[in-house]
């Protein structure tokens, strides 16, 4: 919808199937586990060199639906993220409705000062 | 090997009916007006990223937030229903490239970042309310800030 109305775009993924149904004009892939499309937390090297890489491929990238795929790994030495991810269990179980609508009020009372 | 997320996520709502993914045969495609150096970006994440008091995100929740490009971390808060948040949350980088943008910008990779950036919460099941609702909205943001570029990020 955005390209059509004249704006071109690029899309990270770490998910390469759901990318490849969905067709989006140009994409960046990268292997880490969901939430972490753009690098591990913490990581200002890893978070550059993403973020770069996605910029060149605006530029790189000439034929409508090409996926660049980075060369970056989550962990050299263990895999077993690839094995849990988005499977059974893996969510944590989320904050209550109630727990949720305390923090929240202390986070806008926080800024109300 | 790419995780294989499409059967996964079969796996993990097969209580529900099945989803049915967006299979687009067409890829829209609008060239670069210009270099990236010189063109100004909008920056994206459906990390469900708020900036400071702003109200966290709910099921089916098509609004978006506009959050400052000079935004401090620590002013930076996550909410989402569709990926575990713990990482995100000690840094938003992990979702939201501002830094990184930032730092792009000030290297004249990019030409400049567009202000503000957009977050919303990317769990959304139904594919209509994005197009219809949230898409438009960011469409006219785009526009109004005469964007050359959109950058996105999905989480």
């Amino acid at each position: 919808m955005v390209e059509e109305e004249g704006i071109p775009t690029i899309c990270m993924t770490s998910a390469l199937d759901i990318t490849q149904s969905v067709k989006p004009p140009r994409a960046v892939f990268v292997n880490f586990p969901l939430g972490h499309q753009t690098g591990r937390p913490n990581d200002p090297a890893i978070q550059r060199q993403i973020v770069r890489d996605a910029m060149h491929a605006f530029e790189s990238i000439r034929t409508p639906g090409d996926i660049v795929q980075l060369p970056y790994v989550w962990n050299p030495t263990d895999r077993s993220w690839e094995t849990g991810d988005y499977t059974k269990g893996w969510m944590p179980e989320r904050p209550s409705r109630d727990a949720a609508d305390v923090a929240e009020a202390e986070r806008v009372a926080r800024y109300a000062k | 090997m790419p995780v294989a997320y499409i059967p996964r996520t079969r796996e993990l709502y097969s209580d529900f009916t099945p989803y049915r993914w967006i299979v687009n045969e067409t890829v829209p495609w609008t060239p670069l007006k210009k270099p990236i150096a010189e063109s100004k970006i909008a920056l994206m994440s459906s990390g469900g990223i708020m900036y400071r008091d702003q109200p966290r995100f709910h099921h089916e929740d098509a609004s978006y937030r506009r959050i400052p490009k000079h935004a401090a971390r620590e002013d930076l808060y996550v909410w989402h229903f569709g990926y575990p948040t713990a990482d995100a949350e000690k840094d938003p980088n992990c979702v939201f490239p501002l830094d990184g943008m930032r730092e792009m910008e000030a290297e004249h990779v990019i030409g400049e970042l567009s202000d503000p950036a957009f977050s919303f919460m990317g769990g959304i099941y139904s594919a209509r309310k994005v197009r219809d609702e949230l898409a438009p909205n960011i469409v006219d943001e785009l526009k109004r800030a005469h964007v050359d570029a959109f950058y996105l990020v999905p989480a």
